[in-house]
């Protein structure tokens, strides 16, 4: 494990909606303790100011969806000691990654007239292209986990990144189940926790932001959404949402 | 001949990524361009083919900044394609909503994002040293602001709760009313702030530009109204694309957004506060007065006091709904049947416009989004080519931090502007 004593941090922004970098910001209860413990040397939303690497720490947020971003990846990496992938989109490639079941071609064609200089690529999250040494997921990312991973960091210990399913914290809420009493299409089985099963704790199925829970079994909650009467287009519907490029969700939209 | 160039590579403390280019030749403007490099990101692309249920929970990553206006926009616009009418209850629990994602973001971008240049500041990190209480004050509201928005939405940044016809749960009216105690202290924050930002020594820049808003009869326009103009413009939401298109320029490549018939336009809280000052809480009008700056004001370095402004009108306005509120679980159910509809916002950084199409499986067909910073670009260029030459006799550090200046006054949010990447289309 790392065991840094305040470790430089850079903040990068690839594909996405600034949601990860805002949560950052949005510590701010405890913000000024965290200035305390990090040194942020690359921020380009929050400082003019910006120091160039080495850094200690990279958090990369967004999806890979271009070969520039490749490029400022792949510097990115040569940058950082430890390199992270930073909220739902740098996983996995998070909400831009919807794009990929349509033909390139079709999906530029509705939002664009001229395509003859659109350069955007099949989106990815940033371990297609370079090695990464932690995965924080949600979005956006959960701010509770992100401060484990840096306290742990600082320690010297392994963060704790929850590997079991939102069903876990939902039981822990004591929340009524959506998908049993209701037939509702809770993603909740298949899906990491760590946000406390949010959602459904806000009489909502889970949507499966997160990304794949270790081990799930996504061929028979498919199964099962059909049985709740589903339509065979909406089940992949759910799966190609957040994560539909990982092979387990991939696997749920090919079940049906 | 002379030639010189003004250069922000990878222009700071804005959302999203954009740079700008400006070549001079003898001390005129002879090419300026704001570009984006935000790679186009294709929601309008990908929305066609999803259910329309999914649409509020995937806009709101078009901003992370502001979920919450893509949200209820986008609701706004599918209920009137399915000719649902929401409740009183809805309609006020959407406006605290909106009203604390106001609070948020504008202290985020009064304190964090823009006071930093009036004061001489990299950032406001850097303005801890010597600021702290100031500082302390922004981070207090901001998070007045984050903790009403997750309270209602279950989270801050993309809340989960808002749905098509109410909410899928909703919050107490203790949970609500505990909140007073804050916001009455943020009405004091709120007021300290008008009274720095007031005091603050802005760059002239006053022109003659059109500024559009929605306004309703009876309240601060946020979420409902007609869009209006400072030159004539009045027209219901649905008419809108009759009125506003966008155009390439051959001078900058970038796609701009105009009205039929005149030209470039400002949205965002100056344009409100010029357009529905009347309707302001007496309050945020009183401290308006008391800083001597006039509206209706037409000098967009402004935009921060309107924005602190704002804050105190956000203020005064949840505590009001709060006071009055007490949510119960309503009947969210409706047949679906498909239709076209419309809805615009007043996003924090100005009007926001959303349309789709939806058939009767709920499946949508078309849809069709202009944010805020869309609608300014033209807007910002237009400055900048006013601006640029008062400043090209300073050294080149100085110049280059005004025109940022400029641009950062904005607010402007390039990862949202989905129309406005198309001008990397022809950008080589
Ligand atoms: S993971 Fe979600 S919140 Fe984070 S950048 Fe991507 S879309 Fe935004
Ligand atoms: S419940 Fe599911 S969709 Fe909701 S925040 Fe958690 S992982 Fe994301």
């Amino acid at each position: 494990m790392w065991r840094l004593n305040k470790p430089s941090v850079a903040v990068y922004k690839l594909s996405s909606c600034a949601g990860c970098q805002l949560e950052i910001v949005n510590l701010e209860p405890i913000l000024f303790d965290l200035l305390g413990a990090v040194d942020i040397h690359y921020f380009v939303m929050a400082k003019r100011d910006n120091k160039p690497g080495p850094y200690d720490i990279g958090l990369v947020e967004g999806a890979v969806t271009c070969g520039e971003e490749i490029a400022r990846l792949k510097q990115a990496r040569k940058e950082c000691r430890i390199l992270v992938a930073f909220g739902t989109c740098a996983c996995f490639g998070g909400i831009p990654s919807i794009k990929n079941w349509k033909p390139q071609r079709v999906v530029e064609s509705i939002v664009y007239e001229d395509l003859s200089a659109i350069h955007s690529t099949t989106a990815y999250g940033i371990d297609n292209y370079v090695p990464v040494e932690a995965y924080l997921k949600g979005c956006p990312v959960s701010k509770d986990e992100l401060v484990e991973f840096i306290k742990s960091i600082l320690l010297g210990v392994r963060p704790y990144l929850r590997p079991h399913s939102v069903c876990v914290e939902c039981k822990l809420h004591e929340n009524v189940c959506l998908a049993v009493t209701k037939g509702e299409p809770c993603m909740g089985p298949v899906t990491t926790a760590g946000c406390g099963a949010l959602c459904p704790s806000h009489q909502k199925p889970c949507e499966g932001c997160r990304g794949p829970a270790n081990d799930p079994n996504p061929e028979s909650l498919a199964e099962t959404f059909k049985e709740y009467g589903l339509h065979k287009r909406d089940i992949v519907l759910k799966f190609r949402k957040f994560a539909g490029m990982n092979p387990e969700f991939a696997k749920g939209a090919d079940a049906v | 001949m002379t030639l010189e160039r003004i250069q922000v590579d990878y222009l700071a403390r804005v959302e999203g990524e954009a740079a700008l280019k400006i070549t001079l030749s003898d001390g005129k403007i002879k090419d300026l361009m704001l570009n984006v490099f935000e790679p186009p990101r294709f929601f309008e692309g990908f929305l066609v083919g999803r259910r329309f249920e999914e649409v509020p929970e995937l806009v709101s990553r078009i901003c992370g900044i502001c979920p919450v206006s893509h949200q209820i926009t986008s609701l706004q616009a599918i209920e009137d394609a399915l000719g649902i009418e929401v409740s009183q209850q809805t309609r006020d629990l959407r406006k605290l909503l909106a009203l604390s994602q106001y609070i948020q973001s504008h202290s985020l971008h009064v304190y964090m994002l823009a006071a930093p240049d009036f004061l001489g500041y990299e950032s406001a990190l850097s303005m801890v040293e010597d600021y702290r209480p100031v500082v302390e004050r922004a981070l207090r509201m901001k998070r007045l602001g984050n903790d009403i928005t997750a309270a209602i939405g279950g989270r801050e940044v993309h809340p989960v709760t808002a749905a098509v016809n109410g909410f899928t749960k909703v919050p107490s009216r203790k949970v609500l009313r505990d909140f007073l105690l804050r916001l009455e202290q943020a009405k004091q924050d709120a007021l300290e702030t008008v009274k720095l930002i007031g005091s603050l020594q802005v760059p002239d820049l006053t022109r003659d530009c059109e500024h559009v808003a929605l306004r309703s009869t009876n309240e601060y326009a946020i979420n409902e109204g007609r869009l209006v103009s400072t030159k004539g413009l009045d027209i219901p939401v649905w008419q809108y694309r009759n009125h506003i298109k966008e155009k390439h320029v051959p001078h900058s490549n970038a796609l701009h957004s105009y009205i039929v018939g005149r030209g470039s336009f400002l949205v965002g809280p100056l344009a409100r506060v010029n357009l529905n000052f009347d309707r302001l809480s007496p309050d945020a009008q009183k401290a308006a007065l008391e800083t001597g700056v006039q509206f209706p004001n037409f000098n967009p370095f402004y935009s921060a006091l309107a924005r602190a402004i704002e804050l105190v009108h956000s203020v005064d306005e949840s505590i009001e709904i709060i006071e009055r509120l007490d949510p119960v679980e309503e009947d969210r159910s409706f047949e679906v049947k498909g239709g076209e509809g419309f809805a615009i916002t007043e996003a924090p950084r100005g009007v926001l416009y959303h349309s789709y199409r939806i058939n009767d499986e709920g499946l949508v067909e078309a849809a069709d989004i202009v944010t805020p910073t869309a609608h300014n670009v033209n807007n910002m260029e237009q400055d900048l080519r006013e601006y640029v030459p008062r400043v090209i006799n300073l050294p080149e550090e100085e110049a280059r931090l005004k025109c940022e200046m400029v641009i950062r006054n904005y607010d402007p949010c390039f990862s949202c502007s989905t129309h406005f990447l198309r001008l990397e289309i022809k950008r080589q």
